[in-house]
């Protein structure tokens, strides 16, 4: 077995796959949250629960409905994206005038409600999710196994990662939300309904963290806080990152997850702290984090 | 924050009402053993409705939400609780201890925080305090899930035995009040009259001259030190701390206790700590509900009862005296 440091370059590889899976989790999750910050100027505490809501309905489906993986990808998001629209009509929406912190407490109200449902039902322990019999097995890459299904995460995670980035940097729609998020007034006085922009926004960004709950179901099992402790990590990726671009997000996501890994292999003391103690140099160095833009 | 926040202003309170309040208010606290009232309870909710308070001068007087304040109450209670225990020291040396370890962190914390503000101050804090719960979780002198049992209560300054119930309350009492009177003083002082101005119009308050990131930190460090003390003496009376008192969902509760007392007021936070305290203490038998019921409280204030209890008592006594 070769080694590397003197560690073996399988701990190594494992972990560093680890690292990306996690970086991929980091990225989707704080995509839907900078989207979302970036129009209503909210940051969703409710994200982590929402992940939650996804990987829970991927479980319903498969348990009661014997609805599958793939139908399960599609559905869990529009669901649990009606329910962000639902939310952000009857309650966010009355905010908006208001200092915004009020946003954050209210979207950490309905965390607390979300868990606590499930927590009741299920208890905190794990529901396993069968993994699709397609991603059963892994590819032989010389010097290390890689699990199919471990792959697709990252790749799903890229493609939704990058058409998101496609369709706000690079479409008219995407140019009609890059406006609201600078000025909304101006956008809505051209005749573009920004109530409306910013609703699908927030559904959209709800809907983004239920798919990569429905994502995470295989690997991580389905239980009522599986998002309560990753959102805060996703935090810290967040001021790491800076709100203000979306490749930021993605690349900040993917590259804490990959320190992350190594962190396990060279010093796995810190593995749970490292991301905080990078957000706190960060503040040190670059208060508006390494993508960000002080609003 | 671009504009100010209308509803985070404190009601303006006439200084004379709000001492005979206090007067009143601790004389009903020290009379409660008699009238019934556990004093377990009641010291719980003393020690909750100073951390509530604590808070609440960072975010009613300076418009800072943190969401860490838990760090600061669980580093006083653990130091608090190793110095009682391992080192032998008199409670007040231990508080004293736990409350100054507080404080130093919310000096490092508070000159990290204030680099970023409004939503980014509270992620910041969050994370810190995360930070904070796993170093607790993973170091040996805390002991991990089991925490540090079985603090002696010792005899204050080496007189006073502590073991007897009363004599503890009557203690914990004391420290409740003397605190609130500094918060008070604080509040009112030329210091608490700048901190509001950067509050409302922070660029204003910098062009008149103000050092708005010092006061900023200087607030965030008395909120710490008092949370701080809030968690030392939880500790005593608990003999216990534990990673209950460093988690997220602990500060989670400081701020529902805030927002449902009424931000800004200066009774708000007393009040919040007493109902979310009864409140739990009643429905411990209904498991997680109390988690669902928590979250269902932070949302009816936000959506229909911003001022809070006593905010919204305020404004209705207000409005029927004109």
């Amino acid at each position: 077995m070769t080694e590397i440091f003197g560690i073996s370059t399988q701990a190594l590889f494992g972990q560093l796959l680890i690292g990306l899976i996690n970086g991929a989790f980091y990225a989707m999750l704080s995509l839907g949250l900078a989207v979302i910050f970036g129009l209503l100027n909210i940051i969703n505490f409710a994200h982590g629960a929402q992940y939650m809501l996804g990987a829970f309905c991927a479980y319903f489906l498969l348990q009661y409905a014997g609805v599958g993986y793939w139908w399960a990808l599609l559905i869990a998001p529009v669901v649990v994206g009606i329910t962000g629209i639902l939310i952000e009509r009857t309650m966010l929406a009355k905010l908006y005038k208001l200092d915004h912190l009020y946003g954050l407490l209210l979207t950490f109200g309905l965390a607390l409600i979300f868990q606590g449902i499930f927590t009741n039902y299920y208890g905190s322990s794990g529901q396993p999710y069968r993994l699709p019999e397609e991603f059963a097995g892994a590819f032989n890459l010389g010097f290390m196994y890689l699990p199919k299904y471990r792959a697709w995460v990252i790749v799903a995670s890229l493609i939704v990662c990058g058409s998101t980035w496609f369709v706000i940097e690079r479409t008219k729609l995407g140019s009609y939300l890059r406006a609201a998020t600078e000025n909304p007034a101006m956008v809505q006085a051209f005749g573009i309904n920004v109530p409306r922009m910013i609703t699908l926004t927030y559904g959209f960004g709800v809907a983004l963290a239920a798919f990569a709950g429905v994502m995470a179901a295989p690997i991580y099992q389905v239980s009522p806080l599986m998002g309560a402790n990753l959102i805060i990590v996703v935090f810290a990726v967040v001021v790491i990152g800076g709100m203000g671009s979306i490749l930021g997000a993605v690349l900040t996501g993917f590259g804490l997850g990959i320190v992350e890994g190594l962190t396990k292999v060279f010093y796995p003391e810190a593995s749970n702290t490292v991301i905080f103690v990078i957000m706190v140099i960060v503040l040190l160095i670059k208060p508006a984090g390494l993508f960000g833009r002080e609003r | 924050m671009a504009e100010p926040a209308p509803a985070l202003a404190a009601v303006p309170s006439a200084q004379p009402r709000v001492l005979v309040v206090l007067g009143v208010l601790a004389a009903l606290l020290a009379v409660a053993p008699f009238l019934g009232f556990y004093p377990v309870f009641l010291m719980k909710a003393l020690c909750f409705a100073l951390f509530a308070c604590a808070f609440n001068l960072l975010i009613g007087f300076g418009g800072l939400l943190s969401f860490g304040h838990a760090m600061f109450l669980g580093t006083a209670g653990y130091v608090c609780a190793y110095a009682a225990k391992e080192w032998g020291l008199t409670p007040e040396l231990a508080i004293l201890a736990g409350t100054a370890t507080s404080g130093l962190l919310g000096v490092i914390v508070g000159a990290l925080a204030i680099r970023r503000q409004g939503i980014y101050f509270a992620m910041i804090t969050l994370a810190i305090a995360q930070m904070m719960y796993f170093f607790y979780l993973q170091t040996p002198f805390t002991h991990g899930e089991d925490g540090i049992q079985s603090v002696p209560r010792g005899k204050l300054f080496g007189v006073l035995d502590l073991s007897n119930t009363l004599t503890m309350y009557y203690f914990v009492l004391a420290v409740f009040l003397l605190a609130f009177l500094l918060i008070y003083r604080i509040i009112h002082s030329p210091f608490g009259q700048v901190l509001k101005a950067i509050r409302e119009n922070e660029p204003r308050a910098i062009s008149l001259g103000y050092d708005a990131a010092r006061y900023k930190l200087l607030a965030f460090i008395l909120s710490a030190i008092l949370a701080g003390l809030a968690g030392a003496t939880k500790a005593i009376v608990f003999q216990l701390a534990s990673l209950t008192d460093v988690h997220w969902t602990m500060s989670g509760e400081v701020v529902l206790m805030t927002l449902l007392g009424g931000m800004g007021t200066i009774f708000g936070p007393v009040v919040g700590a007493f109902v979310i305290v009864s409140l739990e203490n009643y429905l411990s038998a209904f498991g997680e509900w109390v988690t669902v019921i928590t979250g269902a409280i932070f949302v009816i204030c936000v959506l229909a009862f911003r001022r809070g209890i006593v905010g919204e008592l305020a404004a209705w006594w207000a409005k029927r005296s004109h």
